[in-house]
């Protein structure tokens, strides 16, 4: 669906925030874009949606360059930024000027969805506060059905219980012919949801897997003893006892833990690509 | 639902729904939750449920009826008990005879608390 070739693109001269960049994302999946702060994730996800241009190499939406934006296009993708406001405007207005540009939109689903999060009815949007806006700009967001949706920290600014409404929400959105992209540095948000690793590091793509395939090459190991903890090419203390990742060479069946992977990643990047290859 | 670091999810959700077969919740002969709802109700991705319900189906435990949804095998529970019977004598029982031995603990010793245990189960 979408194709990222060979991608670099950079703010200043010389200075290529993101460099050979190459990932594709096919339908049917929920990617988490994780990385640093300004690793570029949010820069990826303007190129991505032709927000901003690369200056080398392409990214294509089924063979049409993104930077093109047209119309079917773009009735063909959301994006979600992590920043936004709402006009003074009644939500019934908000959705009759809005949704026309997405010809698959269900008032139905929007309305579950608005149920889901719990959020009041009120005369304005600009009445909401900032977590009831993000609740509300999701619903929306959701609604639409594009096959292509991205949202940037989605959940920063919710309370606890938004984050549970918000994995509700995702978990009833998603079918075959959409994938949602995800980036967040609030890993633990979102574990549950993701079924896909994007990971950005050292101006590349360091990680494009499925957590399936994840799980198959690596054991995450949860212990008290540390020495429980051979083999791992990556360790640290937990509040209680010790985490620690190594190559699954007794295929176990481990839940992928997401920290530890971005730990692990971040301490030794090419060790972790060997396994990937 | 909280979910442990031992074991994978899927599997975990697995073991959750024989729990609730076993509790009547969702009796023999009777439909499941439709694979989205059921990842909407504990909160994870739906091709993690996707993979339970296949282990499931593969245990017969559930099946499929086409474009219709997921149903409670008439023997389900059965299955169930069978395959949790299978693992008790494979998997904990070792350990626990590991313990017996290690805290010289007799079988007569246990088997007098378990009938106790069984008589307090029958008073409530």
């Amino acid at each position: 669906m979408l194709k990222v070739e060979n991608m670099a693109f950079s703010y200043r001269r010389n200075e290529y925030l993101l460099n050979k960049v190459d990932f594709e994302i096919t339908p049917g999946g929920v990617y988490g874009l994780l990385g640093k702060n300004g690793s570029g994730k949010s820069t990826l996800l303007y190129l991505m949606t032709g927000l901003m241009f690369p200056q080398i190499g392409s990214i294509t939406l089924n063979g049409i360059p993104t930077r093109k934006r047209t119309p079917d296009m773009l009735s063909n993708i959301y994006l979600l930024p992590e920043e936004f406001d709402l006009p003074e405007v009644s939500a019934e207005t908000y959705v009759k000027n809005n949704a026309q540009f997405y010809p698959n939109f269900s008032r139905e689903q929007f309305d579950s969805y608005l149920q889901i999060f719990e959020l009041p009815s009120i005369k304005k949007l600009s009445q909401y506060s900032m977590g009831q806006k993000k609740k509300f700009i999701v619903s929306f967001a959701l609604a639409t059905n594009v096959p292509l949706l991205f949202m940037d920290e989605p959940t920063n600014g919710m309370d606890i219980p938004s984050k549970s409404q918000f994995r509700k929400a995702i978990a009833l959105s998603m079918n075959d012919e959409r994938s949602i992209i995800i980036s967040t540095h609030q890993v633990r948000d979102l574990e549950s949801m993701i079924d896909r690793v994007l990971l950005l590091h050292d101006n590349s793509m360091a990680l494009n897997e499925s957590i399936v395939d994840i799980a198959r090459k690596l054991e995450f190991v949860h212990t008290t003893s540390k020495d429980d903890l051979q083999g791992c090419i990556y360790s640290t203390f937990t509040p209680d006892g010790f985490v620690g990742v190594r190559p699954n060479v007794n295929d176990v069946d481990t839940t992928v833990d997401l920290e530890t992977l971005f730990n692990a990643i971040m301490a030794n990047s090419q060790l972790i690509k060997q396994l990937f290859v | 639902m909280i979910f442990r670091d031992n074991l994978s999810i899927y599997q975990q959700i697995a073991e959750r729904i024989c729990d609730e077969i076993l509790d009547n919740k969702f009796p023999p002969g009777e439909r499941i939750p439709s694979i989205r709802e059921y990842a909407a109700l504990v909160e994870v991705n739906a091709n993690t449920v996707v993979r339970s319900y296949e282990w499931l189906q593969q245990q017969e435990i559930i099946f499929n009826k086409r474009g219709i949804g997921y149903y409670v095998s008439p023997d389900g529970k059965h299955r169930i008990k069978e395959m949790r019977r299978k693992r008790f004598f494979s998997d904990e029982l070792p350990l626990f005879f590991n313990r017996l031995s290690t805290l010289d603990i007799s079988v007569a010793e246990i088997d007098a608390q378990y009938a106790e245990y069984l008589a307090n189960l029958s008073n409530k």
